[in-house]
């Protein structure tokens, strides 16, 4: 029953704070200068021409007015329509979510990876000029941010040596039979390994630039985790069992040493799908980050809204979720 | 080279290659088929339909529109009007009509026949303020249509001398009533079509487009079968498109990878477009004085700014009109002079010990190096006697503040006028009243209100050219350089440059 009330609560704070996000969000956009209406002004156009802009896209109204409208039609399903693409928000959000899941679920795969290889490795090899290796890939991976690793991997895998495209999701001479966004997924699925093959070779680049600071931070909490783990009295008994060095980290010590990891990759995982604004604009990859930056640049209220309340509702759930697979995960509370 | 391979070595070939394999890499790396283009372009199409919404007045992305639809008059090149698809257009003797006469034999992408209806349509829509056009003020200046075989005729309903400019410039564009009465709104941005040298076949949101060649096309079938143009934004990644041979054409890369990439094995041009840098000045403090605004200009040494920030890619202007535009004036010269303006201050009592002080806005990596340019100059000011603080904001801001006639008293920015008018340049720049203006003088908006309706085309253009003269000699604005827009492609393409600095699929063909 604590879980359940775990969940529950955690439930309500969600949505309190998601209604938090949207009252802010609402109101920061239309705070900050530069309005939708002065952008789009023609040359000859008017001071008419502004307010008939501005009452054609809602704008005339006042903050509160706008938020009781729209935060009306937000609980009917309805985020509004784009100003620069007029479309639906919610079409245009929901549609480039996926391309942005499949990009960070790839880069966490090989975040967690390369992560755990290195930590295991460091932790095998301890104390020798490997371990020094490690830690130094380490420093290297936390202190590079991830668009300079966009960038170097565009001018090595990209241009020096050209083995993969710099920019957009698939190739735009693919004919792409899918019925949803979900391309990688769905291109699995339907068995098209063709497709599935050129997602992944425009996947690879963005990816790796998001998965590499992640995979250092996962390094270097495992290993320091999996070295004070080896040296527990149950791992001693393996070891006089007879067991290799690599077995008694991989069997006995690596399942203890990876609860706080796992709660870290949790949080993290919110902060790789934030960069994916960044890197998604660098590699020109079609998702949620690089509509963000158009929405921003273009002062697209609706779609900014939409973007950061997609955003935020993403970020609880993955706390939600991190929150409950590590209660499930800890005896001490699964037992309460 | 491997000589003994050994079973270790054989084994991570083996698994090098199936990996490779894998990954689905071709033998020839990213080689491009012949009768395909692609294009990294440094803009995103955020929708189809070029009448309405920002994107219609957004000049960056109307090459995109060109591809597809045509306007009812083209621009060559060197911005000269041309025959589009209305192939006569003129006034009545009181101008109080005009007449259109519209090209037979073209047809929409659909197959279907293009006809005068269509153009009535289109320019009936347009001036309607519920459809969002943003150039509805214009359009709606004439009415009453009447067709009668391919002629056209409508009244004026207000006189506008640079109507038929506007025709070939932004929103005007033929649409097919036939079919956007069918499929409507939604149906439209789904499936555009036009009648334009290129038809869409597939567009992928933030992405790419993919365009075929109109076989049909009346003004003849386009050099490529099929275009793609991806959407490049980042400067660093459309180097990288060209450089590793994903793309055949990019543009607005900087000057320094231009130079290097036309040295190697590239080829480019770079030509000046309708585009220019300036700097506002606003009728505050301590802009109200006429010595501090012309020593402003005159200790800005433009040509250096060339030189030394845009690798010598630039033209100095000292009006709002470039040598390509109707009302370029080459006798209006505001040159550098150092001294002088030194002079100017003094007579005001400022010096470089005691300088006069206020802000200049701009914007940081909007246009090219224009936070260093901005540096610069505030540089070359305090030599004279000048004291500027610099605030930087966002493109958005400034647009915002310029509406509500509250920017700083000098604040940069660059202006477009692709039909190449001095109303769409100094026009809506400098008269007051204009949303766009920060200069409310009544002595210069006396000078440029009888021009908005003057019949006589040479009048106005002289007029113009005096409003330029009386603008330089006061000090009201600092124009600038005119930017040289910098295209590279791959050898074996020939690109034609526009002056309106839209990339256009259509100027590209095969050496």
């Amino acid at each position: 029953m604590p879980i359940l009330r775990v969940v529950l609560s955690r439930f309500l704070t969600t949505l309190i704070t998601l209604i938090g996000v949207a009252i802010i969000v609402f109101v920061v956009v239309r705070v900050v200068p530069g309005n939708p209406i002065a952008m789009m002004l023609p040359p000859g156009a008017s001071t008419a021409d502004i307010e008939r802009l501005s009452a054609l896209y809602g704008l005339d109204k006042s903050i509160f007015e706008q938020f009781t409208i729209w935060f009306g039609n937000v609980l009917q399903g309805d985020f509004g329509t784009s100003i620069s693409t007029r479309q639906p928000v919610l079409d245009l959000v929901l549609g480039r979510l996926p391309a942005t899941l499949e990009l960070s679920l790839m880069a966490l795969i090989i975040a967690v990876i390369l992560g755990m290889g290195a930590a295991i490795i460091g932790t095998r090899y301890r104390g020798r000029r490997t371990e020094t290796g490690v830690d130094l890939a380490n420093g290297i991976g936390l202190s590079v941010p991830d668009f300079l690793w966009g960038l170097l991997l565009i001018i090595l895998l990209g241009v020096v040596w050209p083995l993969f495209p710099i920019s957009g999701r698939v190739s735009p001479r693919l004919d792409l039979p899918f019925s949803t966004q979900f391309y990688l997924i769905e291109s699995i699925f339907r068995l098209r390994f063709d497709l599935t093959g050129n997602l992944l070779r425009h996947m690879f680049m963005p990816a790796l630039a998001l998965a590499l600071p992640l995979a250092a931070i996962i390094a270097q909490l495992l290993k320091q985790s999996l070295k004070e783990t080896v040296n527990l009295d149950y791992a001693v008994l393996a070891r006089t069992k007879g067991y290799s060095e690599t077995r008694v980290i991989l069997s006995e010590a690596l399942p203890n040493a990876l609860l706080p990891t796992l709660t870290l990759i949790g949080v993290q995982f919110t902060f790789l799908i934030g960069g994916t604004v960044i890197i998604e604009r660098l590699f020109s990859y079609e998702g949620l980050g690089n509509m963000a930056v158009d929405a921003v640049i273009n002062r697209d209220l609706p779609l900014i809204q939409g973007i950061v309340i997609l955003f935020a509702l993403i970020f609880t759930a993955i706390n939600l979720l991190v929150d409950m697979t590590y209660a499930f995960l800890n005896p001490r509370l699964r037992h309460a | 080279m491997i000589t003994h391979p050994n079973r270790r070595t054989l084994l991570k070939l083996a698994g090098a290659s199936a990996a490779l394999a894998g990954f689905n890499l071709p033998l020839s790396a990213f080689a491009q088929e012949a009768n395909e283009l692609v294009i990294a372009y440094n803009v995103n199409l955020p929708s189809w339909d070029p009448t309405v919404g920002p994107s219609a007045v957004n000049p960056t992305i109307q090459g995109f529109y060109q591809s597809v639809f045509d306007m009812f008059i083209h621009q060559d090149p060197d911005l000269s009007f041309k025959p589009g698809l209305i192939t006569e257009w003129g006034w009545n003797d009181d101008n109080s009509k005009i007449f259109m006469v519209v090209r037979d034999g073209v047809k929409w992408h659909d197959g279907s026949d293009f006809s005068a209806e269509d153009v009535v349509w289109s320019l009936e829509r347009a001036g309607k303020a519920e459809t969002g056009n943003p150039i509805q003020f214009t359009w709606s200046k004439i009415g009453n249509f009447t067709i009668d075989g391919n002629r056209i005729e409508a009244d004026v309903l207000e006189f506008d001398p640079t109507i038929f400019k506007w025709m070939s410039f932004l929103t005007g564009y033929v649409l097919p009533k036939a079919y956007y009465e069918e499929v409507g709104a939604d149906g439209f941005e789904a499936k555009p079509i036009g009648t334009g040298p290129y038809m869409v076949e597939s567009y992928e949101r933030n992405a790419f487009v993919r365009l075929k060649a109109n076989p049909d096309y009346w003004n003849g079938a386009p050099a490529f079968e099929a275009v793609t143009i991806k959407f490049v934004t980042d400067a660093a990644s459309r180097v990288a498109e060209i450089e590793s041979g994903n793309s055949d054409v990019t543009l607005e890369i900087p000057y320094e990878e231009y130079d290097r990439l036309t040295g190697g094995e590239f080829e480019g041009v770079a030509e000046p477009i309708s585009d220019i840098a300036m700097i506002f000045l606003n009728d505050v403090e301590p802009m109200l004085d006429k010595n501090v605004r012309l020593a402003a200009h005159m200790a800005i040494d433009k040509q250096l700014l060339i030189d030394r920030l845009l690798s010598g890619y630039g033209v100095p202007i000292s009006t709002l009109q470039t040598p390509e535009y109707i009302a370029y004036d080459s006798s209006i010269e505001v040159a550098y002079d150092e001294e002088g303006a030194k002079a100017l201050l003094a007579e005001s009592g400022f010096s470089p010990e005691n300088p006069v002080r206020f802000k200049i806005q701009t914007t940081r990596g909007f246009k090219p190096k224009d936070y260093e340019m901005i540096q610069a100059i505030v540089g070359m000011w305090r030599r004279v006697g000048i004291e500027a603080e610099i605030e930087v904001y966002e493109i958005a801001q400034h647009f915002e503040l310029r509406a509500a006639d509250q920017l700083a008293p000098a604040a940069f920015y660059n202006w477009g006028n692709a039909v190449g008018d001095p109303t769409t340049s100094t026009g809506f720049a400098m008269f007051g009243p204009s949303p766009h203006s920060v200069w409310d003088g009544q002595d210069l908006m006396d000078r440029i209100i009888p021009l908005w309706g003057e019949a006589d085309e040479e009048a106005r253009i002289q007029g113009w050219k005096d409003v330029d003269r009386f603008i330089a000699e006061e000090g009201l604005v600092i124009p600038l350089i005119q930017y040289v827009q910098p295209i590279v492609y791959r050898p074996g393409l020939t690109v034609t440059a526009h002056a309106s600095g839209a990339l256009l699929p259509q100027l590209i063909g095969q050496a």
